[in-house]
């Protein structure tokens, strides 16, 4: 290895959400600084929800994240429900089960499609790819106008969705809407399967990298863990531990980190991670048949350890989403007891309550506690995005020093680099807001 | 004429306002840019510009560190669009301006160090630069942002509406939440997105901002009568309009 000198300053990192800083510093073949940084301007939304009624919590919350704005609602909603004793329906639940379905297909059509593609094909955003890939371009934008007219017949419209509440949905979808979503589901069909394609084909452009982490995900005995479940960790070696949602705390153990203004956790290991692919580790048995059968072009079996294949976990999910969805449209669509002007279940009480749903960047706990009339007293949010900063900057630490041993060029160190923490896909102004890159020469 | 040069930038925000540009769907979105060049976009892309036609900012002022980031831009740009509620108005991140203890309460005692600070008032953008035009809403409408950019193109002045939410529920045909038990903050919300909350059997909670001098003190009479506690009536705009109501 040549005793070199490496500086890298990547101030407001592109294509992700929010704003974070990578930070490099190599003197003489010897690494100084090697740091991913959180400086996203802080939002306080945990204070900003007291003294507010329980009605309007999940519509402030909601408000977290743009992205990830329905799991946010249901989050705080399910949260809310568990406080005040609100037991709701089995058509509810399907509905929402559609609605998180939506919403990951949605966000990771954004994430692989328009985000990460462009570093796959080698091109600095999806714009040049307009002339150079024009028919891939629009069938990106197509299966992002679905997944975001499907979450808009469940949820009211996918950016802060306005119809589920506390209680139930404030709209319910008609039968007839429900057709006409499952139609234009159908009709989307080739595109998803020529998008899958196109990723199959460039999948020998992922960088190869592999660092043994903890996964952490929500789990359910009856789905591949979105909507709800208990807290699962599965550890590099397949080994899985379950934990009531109530028990949150003993997985994600936060702490504050001088580099940054999100909060870090911690489990079993120094870090763990969170999303698409530590959902694929704890599930991949739940995923629906033609779900596996892309993992299996893709080459994925669990437990892949190559966080750079989160994206492609990405890609298996969008199907496994959109066969699901379709299956409870059919079973909604034949329930003859199905009810348009069902009533919103009141609440029996108010005291404290927690809920977990699995947002696109990874698992995500919501905590309220309301006082006798239903007002908020204090909350708590521990949002995917934060639970992975420790483990990108631990992948960092391995990362940088085989690319040094490699010997790669300055501008490979740094794209790896930025690759590497878009494919956590990381939602910062949802744990905060940031992301930099610095390499000092 | 050479296409005009837009670029987004992001503040302190959910930057959901972003995203609602992504979701016109094929045709929509390339047919918009047959008509204008987004040249810079952190959040999709790695190239930068130098000078701009117009820049459309989301996000809210809330630390002191973003004024000359804000600077920078107003002087790149010949017309700057304060994109969404939180940059309009403050949004949702105003709602914590009436408290002081928002940073112990959410990070302890390291509230004080100094990568964490934070103004005491979260504000629109209007107050660090000046602002050409307003997209409102929480999110944006994305075809009012489509129609404001359209009149732009075309070299006449953006018209938002100065009237309240109730009269898009009127068009609409829309039950008046107050009929149904329910209580709305319609009457002295900014309209313009088209009231799809009440006609979703949710209130309207003015995510746009005020109307012109809105009458607070009979919205919470209003709000009393539909069985507000008289508290909750006096605190309940805050949600979005922190920075508009007589307390701030």
């Amino acid at each position: 290895m040549k005793k070199r000198d490496l500086k890298i300053n990547v101030h407001h990192l592109t294509r992700v959400e929010g704003h974070g800083n990578i930070l490099v510093n190599v003197k003489e073949g010897k690494i100084e600084k090697c740091t991913w940084q959180v400086p996203e301007s802080p939002r306080f939304f945990e204070a900003m929800v007291r003294g507010r009624h329980y009605s309007e919590v999940g519509r402030i919350t909601s408000r977290i994240c743009g992205i990830c704005s329905i799991g946010h609602t249901l989050a705080s909603i399910k949260a809310t429900e568990n406080a005040c004793g609100i037991e709701v329906t089995e058509q509810t639940k399907k509905l929402r089960r559609i609605l998180k379905h939506a919403e990951n297909f949605d966000s990771h059509i954004l994430h692989t499609g328009i985000l990460v593609a462009p570093d796959l094909l080698g091109a600095p955003s999806v714009f040049p790819l307009i002339e150079s890939h024009g028919a891939v371009v629009a069938t990106v934008l197509r299966l992002k106008r679905l997944g975001h007219e499907w979450g808009s017949v469940i949820g009211g419209r996918t950016t802060h969705p306005t119809t589920p509440v506390p209680g139930g949905f404030a709209r319910t979808p008609t039968k007839d809407e429900l057709k006409e979503l499952r139609m234009k589901l159908l009709d989307r069909l080739p595109d998803l399967k020529t998008f899958v394609e196109v990723v199959a084909s460039i999948a020998g452009n992922f960088p190869t990298f592999d660092r043994a982490t903890e996964y952490v995900a929500v789990s359910s005995d009856d789905e591949y863990g979105l909507y709800d479940g208990f807290v699962q960790t599965c550890m590099p070696d397949g080994t899985k531990e379950r934990f009531a949602v109530s028990d949150y705390r003993q997985v994600t153990n936060e702490y504050i980190s001088p580099n940054s203004t999100a909060k870090y956790t911690k489990h079993n290991l120094d870090s763990y991670a969170a999303g698409a692919l530590a959902r694929f580790n704890n599930n991949f048995d739940q995923l629906h048949p033609k779900a596996k059968a892309v993992a299996e072009v893709l080459g994925m079996k669990p437990v892949v350890t190559n966080p750079y294949l989160n994206s492609a976990a990405q890609v298996i999910e969008m199907v496994h989403s959109f066969h699901e969805s379709v299956t409870i449209i059919d079973e909604l669509l034949g329930d003859n007891s199905y009810n348009v002007d069902e009533e919103l279940v009141k609440p029996a009480r108010f005291n404290s309550g927690i809920s977990t749903v699995e947002v696109p960047r990874g698992i995500l706990f919501h905590e309220y506690t309301y006082d006798k009339d239903g007002m908020c007293t204090g909350g708590n949010c521990i949002i995917p995005t934060n639970q992975n900063h420790g483990n990108i900057q631990l992948d960092f630490e391995q990362l940088l020093p085989e690319l040094l041993q490699e010997n790669k060029r300055d501008d490979e160190i740094r794209l790896a680099m930025e690759m590497l923490v878009r494919a956590y896909d990381p939602c910062i102004s949802c744990s905060t807001h940031y992301l930099d890159v610095k390499f000092l020469h | 004429m050479a296409k005009p040069k837009v670029g987004f930038f992001d503040f302190t925000g959910c930057e959901g306002c972003q995203i609602e540009l992504t979701n016109y769907g094929d045709a929509d979105f390339l047919e918009l840019l047959k008509h204008i060049d987004i040249v810079e976009f952190r959040e999709a892309m790695s190239e930068k510009a130098d000078h701009l036609d117009i820049a459309c900012i989301e996000g809210s002022f809330t630390r002191e560190a973003e004024r000359k980031r804000l600077e920078e831009i107003r002087k790149r740009a010949d017309i700057v669009i304060a994109y969404g509620a939180c940059a309009a108005t403050g949004g949702i991140n105003a709602l914590k301006n009436h408290t002081t203890d928002f940073r112990e309460y959410v990070y302890g005692k390291e509230a004080g160090s100094s990568h964490l600070q934070s103004n005491d008032k979260a504000l629109p953008i209007s107050a660090a630069i000046k602002v050409d035009y307003n997209v409102y809403g929480c999110p944006i409408d994305k075809y009012e942002f489509l129609h404001i950019i359209s009149q732009l193109l075309h070299g006449e002045t953006p018209e938002i509406p100065t009237y309240a939410v109730c009269v898009e529920c009127k068009r609409n045909e829309t039950i008046c939440l107050y009929e149904l038990g329910e209580h709305c903050l319609g009457m002295i919300a900014l309209a313009g997105c088209g009231a799809p909350c009440p006609a979703q059997g949710v209130p309207c909670e003015a995510c746009r901002g005020f109307v012109e001098e809105p009458n607070e003190e009979s919205l919470e009479k209003v709000l009393q009568s539909a069985g507000l506690s008289k508290e909750r009536a006096q605190t309940k705009s805050r949600i979005f309009t922190a920075n508009m109501r007589s307390e701030a």
